[in-house]
């Protein structure tokens, strides 16, 4: 196997092998010596913090890092919350004193019991939480009975406190106890049951930056569990804090123009792909999540049709309806299936073989060509243009727009709608595709979807003239003393190539649908600043049976919206579940948003009554000057 | 042609055997009293442990009855085999998310990265018993080891599981020494980790490798994990004084302050209860397999083997060193179990794997002086 030339070698390996005898044998050499240090000359130290050994561990947890909104306003900041927790080593009379904290605390008793028994494994000097967020009346109560209540200790953590009581929540998400799969993982191995951490939404995506390092002090204390001296201390490191796009006051007024209807109203800065606003309808108190949540609440959110919890922006999938026929009129246009002068003659249904497909406006629109079309939202000239397009060449203008892909965002689920092609079909369904299931992809049903912030970024960038953005929510990093640590530029993710002129043509009909007389979105018109929308209804069973409906089988109302024609800048789309009628139900929530912002950036006078930390709504004191001068603009 | 004759017996190597089965027995009593505070459901600890060195015995039967020489042929298959299971790893474990080391394949899971261990001893032997090295290592012949260590162990740090990649590392460093390094070579190694080091630290390591190298640097870093740990587990060894606090009566484990006290910590409470007598022995113990390991290296007359051995026992010497040096405050706190002594099957398979070769050369040591 080895040749002779093995012999020669032998010599000088054994050499070696010597050598590394030697090195092995002063390694161990060093163990020995330090076991006599430990155990031989430190052994008396050792032996009395063995016998006394009374550690406490007291965690300090780091403040999370603040979310501002882009004009540095607080978002969500830090309040001191207090926790109850035991230490198992001290406890005497376990039963006696679980019992004691069901009845002051008003804690589960399973619940209770169950903590206890899992902490089983841990080393005893790790306190065990047993009830967090306790009132003023509670954390008196146990200062004053302390030495009654061998092992009981009360734990100062940083709980997150709400502007407003919660804006853009879908967005920011809550924070909760770490859970046991959470505590499972990788990840967050640095962590210990009952540390706060980032549930979803930034709060989560961010909760490395957000959190910070949190600290904590080894105490020795004496058998009343008074502290004798700190053995160990580790100071927490604030978290970093993030800077949002969002614009406090655009978001605030976007949640109030959806009210307590369910829907989705979301806000872009055409240029860079800034998220203005970010309204997911209703809320729910993110507050809710950081102690115990009542029961009662929980199944409230679950049972409420409108489903609270679910971010609508990011995950609502909605058949976008007479707002992609943007999308059909410019595949139309480009492909020289039609241009400004074609038109069709609307009669109020269009007939494909056996099938018969209705305009909304059953009288039918007449003679339409494509500006009137846009404006009047007829059916009829989409249904034909459709037709001759083929779903294909749709879907393949859809996706210049990046629809039926997630946007990127940087939050987690985001859900990528459905851009359907015959291929798409063939393998979903292993059918082929029915001409007439092109007409109704045409005006955006059928298995057409979208979310929310597709639809504002499909807005945007026909408002920009061709240039897709990624929509993006975090503006910088910046740490405790305002130094920016990382800060996020706009990035192109493509352009759409679809010429000016077609775009031009688009446009007007958008800026019709708002500001001319017949136009379904004049509901979103303001006097200075002209706006330029258009409107969809979305089927939500194929049944449409006037208006009794009962709530969940009403129609969904949209609208998307850009403004200024002249020289867009923000770009808003608006769902309003159920909500019927995008003209009426959608556009006044996107008035409201384009109010806000032009009024921020000083183009619209605010009128006073919105002004309320000068003068208090409730008393009515409109100051007459400004309230009349916003009237006349 | 493996075949048991009656030469391989003759030569079978007892004082081997002997020792690791007397190290398991006193790792066996430790854990019992390790986990006499446990409430265990189900088979206690110390009787799982007793199954686990008798599944390891058998190891040892079968791997010592066929001639190692085999492994100089499938090495390259193995090895092979071995670094594809670490990609897999890696692509499956992206879809579950966080780090993965497991790999399911139906009924059977495997954790690809602890093979790696005895994997890089063959393939490392192979490849340097066809060197011809006279006057050792050059910057050149470093090349192809280098690569070959490289891959598994950057696979294996992207898990991420760095302890097991720094143990690859070592064990590939120690066998590199072994065959033996130019002094040029050596400082021309030693300079270019440098720029190495700091390239990888930029651009390949991700912020939660950084902390936990950072926290393996600086364990008060991390905020209740290894500093508390470390203060534990010292007040343990210490108190146990010159002849310990007696079985069962050390108050540090029965009391349970110690983290992880029947695997990684087991040394630390064997030191409370035996003291410095006990560690001493056991120290003693571990020495004598180690110098043993070395001497079968140095007997054994073809080059493969006496690297085989040489990395054998440089994955032994590595896994005790680290630990215990962890125990008593030496080195900060990773995850690396003791050889024989800490309660966990894997590291018993891997352990009995490696005696298994030593023996298996060591039987066969005269096998090739009549060639």
């Amino acid at each position: 196997m080895t040749g002779p030339r093995f012999v020669k070698e032998a010599a000088k390996s054994e050499k070696n092998l010597l050598a590394l005898s030697l090195g092995v044998t002063a390694l161990f050499f060093i163990l020995i010596m330090r076991l006599w240090y430990l155990q031989i000359i430190k052994a008396e130290d050792y032996q009395n913090l063995s016998e006394n050994n009374r550690l406490r561990l007291v965690p300090v947890a780091a403040p999370r890092g603040t979310i501002l909104d882009r004009n540095g306003k607080l978002m969500i900041w830090n309040r001191p919350s207090f926790s109850v927790v035991l230490f198992k080593q001290d406890v005497k009379d376990k039963d006696l004193l679980l019992g004691q904290l069901i009845r002051y605390l008003e804690l589960e008793r399973d619940e209770l019991y169950e903590k206890w028994n899992k902490s089983r494994g841990r080393a005893k000097y790790f306190p065990i939480t047993v009830a967090s967020g306790i009132t003023q009346d509670q954390l008196e109560f146990l200062e004053e009975n302390r030495l009654n209540l061998p092992g009981v200790d009360v734990q100062m953590k940083p709980i997150r406190e709400y502007a407003d009581g919660g804006t853009a929540v879908h967005l920011v998400g809550y924070i909760g106890e770490i859970s046991e799969q959470d505590l499972a993982r990788d990840e967050f191995s640095h962590y210990n049951s009952g540390d706060y951490v980032g549930k979803n939404g930034l709060e989560r995506v961010w909760e490395k930056v957000l959190h910070g390092l949190d600290g904590g002090r080894l105490m020795e204390v004496d058998a009343r569990g008074r502290v004798l001296r700190t053995v160990t201390e580790t100071v927490p490191a604030i978290g970093k804090s993030l800077i949002l796009t969002l614009d406090r006051s655009i978001q605030q007024r976007a949640e109030e123009a959806l009210g307590a209807k369910a829907g989705a109203a979301v806000a872009m800065d055409v240029r860079t792909g800034e998220i203005l606003a970010f309204a997911s309808s209703p809320a729910f108190d993110p507050e809710l999540f950081s102690g115990r949540i009542p029961k009662t609440i929980w199944n409230g959110y679950l049972e409420d049709l409108r489903r609270p919890l679910i971010n609508k922006v990011l995950t609502g999938q909605y058949p976008p309806g007479s707002t992609f026929k943007i999308i059909t009129a410019l595949a139309g246009l480009e492909e020289g299936l039609i241009d400004e002068h074609t038109t069709v003659p609307c009669t109020g249904s269009y007939t494909l073989g056996n099938r018969t497909f209705h305009c909304w406006q059953r009288h039918g629109h007449g003679s339409v060509n494509l500006k009137m079309a846009l404006k009047q939202s007829c059916d009829v000239y989409f249904y034909h243009l459709a037709d001759r397009l083929g779903v294909d060449r749709i879907a393949a203008y859809a996706r210049k727009y990046r629809l039926g892909f997630p946007t990127g965002i940087g939050l987690e689920h985001e859900k990528p709608g459905l851009i359907p092609t015959t291929e798409w079909k063939e393998k979903k369904y292993k059918q082929k595709w029915a001409r007439g299931e092109t007409v109704s992809v045409g005006i955006g049903q059928g298995y057409v979807l979208m979310t929310p912030l597709q639809l504002v970024s499909m807005t945007a960038s026909v408002a920009n003239g061709g240039t897709v953005y990624r929509p993006y929510v975090v503006k910088k990093v910046v740490d405790q003393e305002g130094k920016v640590l990382s800060e996020f530029k706009p990035e192109v993710l493509g352009t759409t190539g679809i010429s000016q002129r077609s775009l031009q043509l688009v446009k007007s009909g958008l800026q019709a649908v708002v500001n001319e007389p017949g136009g379904t979105g004049g509901a979103a018109r303001l006097a200075e600043v002209t706006v330029a929308g258009k409107t969809g209804t979305s089927q939500v069973v194929k049944l449409r049976s006037g208006k009794g409906n009962p709530y969940q089988f009403r129609d969904h109302a949209l609208f998307v919206a850009f403004a200024p024609v002249e020289n867009p800048e923000i770009a808003v789309a608006v769902v309003v579940e159920h909500g019927e009628h995008g003209g009426s139900a959608a556009a006044p929530v996107a008035k409201a948003i384009f109010r806000a912002y032009f009024e921020g950036r000083g183009v619209i006078r605010k009128p006073v009554v919105r002004q309320g930390r000068y003068s208090s709504n409730r008393g009515g004191g409109v100051e007459p000057e400004e309230g009349s001068d916003a009237a006349g603009d | 042609m493996p075949m048991i004759d009656r030469r391989l017996l003759t030569n079978f190597d007892w004082t081997l055997l002997g020792l690791t089965l007397v190290i398991a027995a006193i790792g066996v009593v430790n854990i019992f009293s390790a986990t006499a505070s446990y409430n265990v459901i189900g088979t206690p600890y110390y009787l799982k442990q007793l199954y686990w060195i008798l599944t390891g015995l058998f190891l040892v039967l079968a791997v010592s009855s066929v001639d190692y020489h085999l492994l100089d042929d499938i090495a390259v298959w193995v090895y092979g085999t071995v670094v594809f299971l670490l990609l897999i790893v890696l692509v499956a474990g992206k879809t579950s998310m966080g780090a993965t080391r497991w790999l399911h394949l139906g009924v059977l899971s495997i954790q690809p990265s602890e093979p790696m261990k005895i994997v890089i001893i063959i393939i490392f032997a192979r490849l340097f018993s066809r060197y011809p090295v006279n006057s050792g290592l050059t910057l050149r012949g470093m090349g192809a080891p280098l690569v070959v260590v490289g891959l598994p162990a950057l696979l294996i740090m992207k898990q991420p599981d760095l302890g097991t990649a720094v143990l690859v590392l070592l064990i590939a460093g120690s066998m590199m020494l072994a065959v033996g390094v130019k002094p040029s070579a050596f400082i021309a190694m030693t300079v270019a980790a440098v720029p190495v080091f700091v390239v990888g630290w930029q651009f390949y390591l991700r912020e939660y490798q950084k902390n936990r190298v950072l926290d393996f640097l600086n364990p008060e870093r991390s905020r209740l994990g290894s500093g508390y740990h470390i203060i534990q587990s010292k007040i343990a060894v210490g108190s146990g004084g010159f002849v310990g606090k007696g079985y069962l009566r050390g108050t540090q484990t029965q009391l349970r302050f110690l983290p992880e006290q029947h695997t990684d910590f087991a040394f630390s409470v064997f030191s409370e209860e035996w003291g410095f007598l006990g560690c001493f022995v056991v120290l003693a113990l571990y020495l004598s397999l180690v110098l043993w390991g070395l001497q079968i290296a140095t007997r054994c007359n073809d080059r493969f083997g006496s690297l085989l051995a040489v990395g054998v026992t440089a994955m032994l010497f590595w896994h005790i060193v680290i630990n215990i040096g962890m125990v008593i405050g030496l080195f900060p706190v990773v995850g690396v179990p003791l050889p024989f002594f800490s309660y966990g099957g894997t590291s018993m398979v891997t352990s009995m794997t490696g005696v298994a070769l030593l023996l298996n050369i060591s039987m066969r040591r005269f096998m090739f002086s009549k060639n």
